[in-house]
């Protein structure tokens, strides 16, 4: 159980390596830490991360998990509460970028994408507010993106699972209202990490540290959505309303 | 939500009176008939009773397993006037028990500051008063109690029959049980006015002075302290002292209803207010400053109700909401005798941090009882109520944990939203003598709540009480 300072005893990641999901854990790591699980597809680079985050206060889990076995996603959620107790936020972590050009001229590569971003994610958010509903409070961080807020050309088919994934959260939320579980979504932009590394930054990117920062604001808060950095909000209300035709001239890659 | 048996239940967020922290529960309606019944129904997540809801943090809270209200009055207290006891329902409240006591010339042993605690909850929190120096806490005055065990039986706990019992389930914060009823020891009282002496202290080290050479002369004494005061002002004080005033001290009018008690709000606050409510450095300082300003300099044997000695708060209906809604926290925290440097550098860290605190409550305690988990211990007290959303209030209360840990001293389960399972260890050393007779009584961990997982107060028994509940 988290306190009144909505410091959590017990943090899981699922995309245990990712470079935002363990911002966010450093973020919220407090005296009242107790354990961090990290739920990934590589356990040998999740337990290098466990041990940088290791401490005499803190335990650190490496648990398997991949997003695309979805059957699986029920049992490995059960199994980290039973060992650990309530979760107190889960971040949904996990995703991939995918190389635009060549995931739209490629059906399997972005039926994988699809896999990964939207019919992985919709499945273990479900397996995790099973376990929340259970213990009657706790927070699913839903990492979506402002990609999916309008889907550009560029890599419309990562856009669209976003978008997919952006609105199943908001529906999600929804639906558990007065469960006393609760889903943030956090739309950030482009994110200096490894999943974009050598990629050219479009203006106001960001750094896994700062929407860390804004996404545990926001969860004080008591927020639904976190925009980060914050100006893509007024931003994105601009191009969604941008007339396709100027839309698809856009030099926006 | 609906069951077989006669109680309904359903689905509810419930918070303490900080109003930080919600969990969702089953909360169900019970009649004292009806509590093995219910308790039956519960599954991995375990039930707990929940009185009026006053702790702070999140001690009546059961996230996602069943928690009983427990039904009750006073109406049917029985007071045996030749033996000074009464025997009152559990789920009854103080304020219950004194609208009947009172007028027939008895007061009960222990009140809080507020009369909105039901008698199981003073018991299950071992509540403490403005009296602790001279009367201790309320587990030093109950006699008997029913208690509802985990397995559905009833046995009477008494401090010969079941010391080991009884003293766990004093400050044992519902975890061994539920009190059905209990026999507490009153205090016969001449009147229901209090003769208050009123002092106003120039800094802390003047406040201890005062009150080490003549607080057992008053069965009552704290005093209030502004914390927002800095530098030479730092500490400075309020300090009122009383005991309930002889018939003799009444005047000719007051005399013809000696213990006439007639305690009421003057005002509620409205469910809503603004997102982050009334109390912020700004009304907080301007509050305290003029709290001080409107004390006497001194002022001896003034006559006062109960209600405006004892619970100035109740004047004032859901005070709570004035913190808006990030809601409020409460510390309270104590160090032994000897420690007041300690106490210094507290008062001073928490004056330097710019927290905006209301009404800070100092007070002497005198000696412990028996009770493995009662908080009470020789030394002093000290209760602040801060808004939750202050900045970096969570680590500065961490960092203050510490510091009274090291001094000896410890924090309070009733009142704490925040600490860790190992500060709880260091300042409660008797935990695993309370854990062995909670075990005893509860062996399966059906008495469950937000605090006990949270502090790792009983251990938990999934694996168990799921295989339990699939029987059933």
């Amino acid at each position: 159980m988290q306190n009144a300072f909505g410091q959590p005893q017990t943090i899981v990641l699922l995309g245990g390596t990712s470079d935002i999901g363990l911002a966010i854990a450093r973020e919220l790591l407090s005296p009242a830490t107790r354990s961090i699980v990290l739920a990934c597809r590589d356990l040998d680079a999740g337990e290098k991360v466990a041990t940088s985050l290791r401490t005499d206060q803190v335990g650190v889990d490496v648990v398997h998990f991949t997003a695309e076995d979805v059957e699986s996603h029920g049992d490995v959620l059960a199994e980290i509460a039973a060992k650990h107790g309530d979760l107190d936020v889960v971040v949904l972590a996990f995703g991939m970028l995918g190389e635009g050009d060549v995931t739209a001229s490629d059906p399997l590569a972005a039926a994988r994408l699809a896999q990964v971003n939207f019919t992985g994610a919709v499945s273990a958010s479900l397996a995790t507010v099973v376990q929340l509903r259970q213990q009657g409070h706790g927070t699913l961080v839903v990492m979506s993106s402002v990609a999916g807020e309008r889907v550009r050309k560029g890599n419309f088919v990562y856009g669209s699972t976003k978008a997919g994934l952006d609105g199943f959260a908001q529906g999600l939320s929804d639906w558990l209202a007065g469960t006393g579980v609760n889903v943030l979504i956090v739309r950030p932009g482009f994110v200096h990490s490894a999943m974009t590394r050598g990629l050219k930054a479009p203006p106001f990117s960001t750094t896994p540290e700062k929407v860390a920062a804004a996404t545990v604001k926001g969860l004080g808060a008591g927020r639904r959505i976190v925009w980060t950095p914050g100006i893509l909000r007024p931003i994105f209300v601009v191009f969604r309303h941008t007339p396709v035709a100027i839309w698809r001239r856009l030099p926006l890659g | 939500m609906s069951r077989s048996a006669g109680f309904s239940v359903s689905r509810k967020s419930l918070t303490g009176w900080g109003r930080t922290n919600p969990s969702v529960a089953d909360v169900v309606e019970v009649l004292k008939s009806d509590v093995a019944a219910a308790v039956k129904e519960s599954g991995s997540r375990g039930a707990l009773v929940r009185g009026l809801g006053r702790s702070y943090g999140d001690a009546a809270q059961n996230g996602g397993g069943l928690v009983l209200r427990l039904a009750g009055s006073a109406s049917d207290a029985s007071l045996d006037t030749a033996a000074r006891t009464v025997t009152v329902s559990g789920g009854a409240s103080l304020d219950d028990l004194l609208r009947i006591i009172v007028r027939r010339g008895f007061f009960v042993p222990v009140t809080p500051g507020t009369r909105s605690v039901t008698i199981g909850g003073a018991i299950a929190s071992d509540v403490h008063g403005k009296g602790h120096h001279v009367d201790g806490s309320f587990g030093n005055h109950l006699v008997r109690m029913s208690l509802q065990l985990a397995d559905g039986s009833v046995v009477q706990v008494s401090r010969s029959s079941d010391p080991e019992l009884f003293w766990a389930t004093v400050g044992g914060m519902g975890l061994t049980g539920v009190i059905l009823d209990a026999t507490i020891h009153l205090l016969p009282i001449e009147s229901s006015r209090m003769a208050v002496d009123t002092h106003r202290i120039a800094d802390l080290d003047s406040l201890f002075d005062v009150m080490s050479v003549d607080d057992d002369k008053h069965r009552y004494s704290a005093a209030w302290i502004d914390l927002v005061a800095k530098g030479r002002h730092l500490g400075r004080s309020v300090l009122t002292r009383g005991d309930h005033a002889h018939f003799d001290a009444l005047d000719a009018k007051a005399q013809v209803t000696p213990f006439e008690y007639d305690p009421h709000q003057l005002a509620s606050v409205p469910p809503l207010v603004p997102r982050h409510g009334f109390l912020n450095h700004a009304t907080v300082t301007a509050f305290n400053e003029l709290w001080f300003r409107k004390a006497p300099r001194h002022r001896l044997c003034e006559l006062q109700t109960i209600s405006e000695f004892f619970h100035p708060l109740d004047m004032i209906g859901s005070w709570n909401r004035l913190y808006g809604r990030p809601g409020l926290v409460q510390y309270q925290f104590v160090v032994p005798f000897g420690e007041e440097d300690t106490m210094r550098r507290v008062v001073e860290r928490l004056s330097a941090s710019g927290v905006a605190s209301f009404l800070a409550v100092l007070k002497r305690f005198g000696a412990a009882n028996d009770a493995h988990l009662s908080f009470p211990r020789p030394g002093w007290t000290l209760a602040l109520d801060m808004p939750g959303g202050s900045k970096g209030l969570g680590d500065l209360l961490h960092g203050l944990d510490q510091m009274v840990l090291d001094a000896g001293g410890r924090n309070y389960f009733a009142k704490d939203a925040h600490t860790t399972p190992a500060v709880i260890r260091r300042g409660y050393p008797r935990l695993a003598e309370w854990q062995a007779i909670q075990q005893r009584v509860d062996p399966t961990g059906v008495w469950q709540s937000d605090l006990s997982r949270r502090l790792e107060l009983v251990p938990t028994h999934s694996a168990t009480r799921v295989r339990r509940a699939s029987h059933t």
